[in-house]
C-alpha cells in the first residue's frame, strides 16, 4: 500500500486511511480499531452500500462513511 | 367462535400488540417488558455506530432472544433518499423486507410528511420490500399508501411521546370503515384505556413504546397494556351497544314491589 492517506469521515469522525483503501479493508482496520463492531451496515455519502459491493467501493478523500448498527427504536 | 389473528403481508400473530424497543432503562427491562407484553412484533432502528456506548452488541443479542418479529423503522428520516437507504440498510441487518416506513416532515410534531411517504412507499414496494406506513389519520393520504401498495396502514392516534390517545376519533373512525385492510393505531398512545379504545373501535392492533417504557413499572405497564388490548379485541368481536339518550332500566319493572302503594 501506498504510504500516501486520504481523509474521510467515519460517522462524521475524520479518520485517516492509507490512498486506495476500498471500503471492505476499512471496515476491516476499523473493527481492528474497535471504532465500530461487527453487526453493522454501511453507507458512503448517503447511498446505501451492501456487503457484495464492499471490495468494489474505493473510497475517495472527503467521503462521508456511515456505519449503523441496531438500536431501540419506536 | 373462530380464531381471531393478526395478519400482516400474509404472516400470522395472535398478539395485536407491536412494542418499540426505546427508551427502557436497560436492555434486560426491555426484554422483561417484551415478555410481559406477550407481543410477537417488536420495533427497532439503526443508529451510527458508537462502541464506546458500551451495550450494542449486548442490546443486539437480547433483541435475538425475544424470537419477535423484527419491524425495523426509518425513525428520524426526513427524505424520500434517507429513509429508502436507511430501509435498505434494515434490510441487510435484520434480514427482513419488513419496513416500518417513517418520513417526519414537522421537528415540532414530528407529523410525517404525506408527500415524501408516499413516494418512498412507492419506491420501497418496487424494490421489494413490505411497507408498514406511520402516517397521519388522513383518508386521502391512505388512500394513496394503499394506491402505492401497503398493504398495512399505522396512522398515528397523536403525535409520537405525547400519551395523548385518539386525538381525532372521527377522522379515525372514518379510515376504519373505509379500509379493509389491517389498520394498526400506531404512536400517541399514552393509557393501557386509549389502546382498549383503539381495539374497540376495531383496529387491528397498536403499537407503542413510550407509554410503556416510560412508566414507573415498565413491566407491569406492558401486561396492562396486553391485557387492555385483549379486552378492547374482545369488545369489538362481541358488538358494544349502541349509546342512548334516555335511561332505559335493567332490572325489568314490572313485578315491582311498593309501586304506587304510597298512593
Amino acid at each position: 500500500m501506498s504510504k500516501r492517506t486520504i481523509e474521510v469521515f467515519l460517522n462524521a469522525e475524520p479518520v485517516q486511511l492509507p490512498h486506495n483503501t476500498n471500503l471492505s479493508s476499512a471496515l476491516a482496520l476499523w473493527i481492528d480499531e474497535q471504532r465500530i463492531g461487527e453487526q453493522f451496515a454501511a453507507a458512503v455519502n448517503g447511498e446505501f452500500i451492501p456487503r457484495s459491493a464492499y471490495d468494489d467501493c474505493l473510497l475517495g478523500s472527503g467521503d462521508m462513511v456511515d456505519v449503523v448498527t441496531p438500536v431501540g427504536g419506536g | 367462535m373462530k380464531e381471531d389473528h393478526l395478519t400482516l403481508y400474509g404472516e400470522t400473530f395472535s398478539s395485536r400488540f407491536l412494542l418499540g424497543t426505546a427508551l427502557y432503562e436497560s436492555p434486560q427491562q426491555m426484554c422483561d417488558a417484551v415478555a410481559a407484553a406477550r407481543c410477537e412484533i417488536i420495533t427497532l432502528g439503526l443508529r451510527r455506530q458508537n462502541p464506546a456506548a458500551g451495550d450494542g452488541e449486548r442490546f443486539w443479542q437480547l433483541i435475538q432472544q425475544t424470537g419477535c418479529r423484527l419491524l425495523p423503522n426509518t425513525a428520524g428520516c426526513k427524505s424520500v433518499k434517507e429513509a429508502v437507504n436507511l430501509a435498505q440498510m434494515s434490510r441487510e441487518l435484520f434480514s427482513t423486507e419488513w419496513i416500518k416506513l417513517e418520513v417526519i416532515g414537522d421537528d415540532y410534531n414530528l407529523q410525517p410528511d404525506p408527500f415524501a411517504l408516499v413516494e418512498a412507499s412507492r419506491e420501497l414496494i418496487g424494490q421489494g420490500f413490505k411497507v408498514l406506513p406511520y402516517c397521519t389519520d388522513d383518508l386521502i393520504l391512505c388512500q394513496r399508501l394503499r394506491e402505492a401498495g401497503c398493504e398495512v396502514l399505522m396512522p398515528w392516534g397523536a403525535p409520537i411521546g405525547t400519551g395523548r390517545g385518539l386525538l381525532n376519533r372521527y377522522a379515525l373512525k372514518t379510515l376504519r370503515e373505509r379500509f379493509d385492510c389491517p389498520v394498526i393505531i400506531d404512536a400517541g398512545i399514552g393509557a393501557p384505556s386509549q389502546a382498549c379504545e383503539a381495539m374497540e373501535m376495531g383496529f387491528d392492533a397498536v403499537l407503542l413504546n413510550t407509554a410503556v417504557a416510560k412508566a414507573q413499572n415498565p413491566v407491569l405497564m406492558a401486561a396492562s397494556f396486553a391485557n387492555a388490548l385483549v379486552a378492547g379485541r374482545q369488545a369489538y368481536r362481541a358488538g358494544l351497544m349502541q349509546a342512548r339518550q334516555t335511561a332505559s332500566p335493567s332490572t325489568p319493572t314490572i313485578g315491582q314491589p311498593f309501586w304506587h302503594q304510597n298512593k
